[in-house]
């Protein structure tokens, strides 16, 4: 089997682009809660954030010209993948101190790994994306490390 | 609410039942600001990318496990550790279970590991995970 993983494509692991701050707002862990059917009040009235809250805090805002036509925020700090459709993938977090309302936090995330594996139904890339999240202090929030697979 | 005196290895968390309905799909799209067609656009989920209907969002998934978690544990503790991962798609309409039990108590270090997944009505899993939570002394 070819190798879809060059060591030109291997050598951007490590990559990282530039850390992204934002605030942390009562509305928005609302809505948040109320869209993933939380049934706890402090989720619910906004005084602290579900755990994968800062899926929705970081989500890419960009421009609808540079959505793909499937309509994907494309992740355009990564390198470009000889596979392209993407399927859904793992996460693991761990988790340092309760998001708050109020909090301006910072994401910095690092392509850690990609490896390549033969799925049933064709080869498949595997890459691994970790986020740290900060406080304004520098304290670790949480530690999140999702693994994409694209076929 | 569990305490760490109280559990069992095999104690069960309660289980949450999810009808998936479009209204649910938006909201959670838009609390994320995710445009991806194959969760909110009929035909093109069903004629372009070829599933059989509107997909629902993977981490919506991983959200409704970690709420077992969060529900089961009340103010007794703290979530350490959180993983799932999404195997399989579910798609709007589907009726969805999520559910787990406790795999491993440290009575020592006050934590336990609990295993999750959601299922749908046909039994199949859809979304593997576990977690990892501190009782608080």
């Amino acid at each position: 089997m070819p190798e879809l993983i060059t060591e030109e494509l291997r050598s951007q692991i490590g990559l990282s682009p530039e850390p992204r701050t934002e605030l942390v707002t009562r509305r928005d862990i609302r809505k948040y809660a109320v869209a993933t059917g939380q049934r706890l009040r402090k989720y619910l009235d906004g005084d602290e954030a579900p755990p994968l809250f800062h899926l929705a805090l970081f989500w890419d805002v960009v421009e609808q010209d540079k959505l793909s036509p499937d309509g994907v925020a494309l992740d355009n700090w990564l390198p470009e993948f000889p596979l392209k459709r993407a399927m859904a993938g793992k996460l693991q977090l761990e988790y340092h101190q309760p998001i708050l309302p109020g909090q301006t936090l910072t994401a910095r995330r690092t392509l850690c790994d990609m490896y390549e594996k033969q799925g049933s139904s064709g080869p498949l890339i595997f890459y691994e994306v970790s986020t740290d999240v900060s406080d304004a202090t520098g304290a670790a929030v949480l530690t999140e490390r999702a693994t994409r697979i694209l076929r | 609410m569990a305490r760490i005196d109280d559990i069992a290895i095999g104690d069960r968390l309660p289980e949450f039942r999810y009808e998936t309905d479009t209204v649910g799909q938006f909201l959670y799209n838009a609390a994320l600001w995710n445009a991806h067609r194959i969760h909110f656009d009929y035909p093109y989920a069903t004629g372009e990318e070829n599933y059989p209907g509107l997909v629902v969002a993977g981490p919506l998934m991983g959200d409704w496990l970690s709420q077992c978690v969060l529900e089961w544990l009340g103010d007794e503790g703290r979530l350490l550790r959180f993983e799932y991962a999404n195997r399989r798609a579910a798609f709007v309409g589907d009726v969805l279970l999520s559910r787990g039990e406790v795999s491993e108590i440290n009575l020592t270090s006050r934590t336990a590991t609990v295993t999750l997944e959601i299922v749908n009505e046909s039994g199949d899993q859809l979304t593997p995970g576990s977690a990892v939570v501190q009782f608080s002394a």
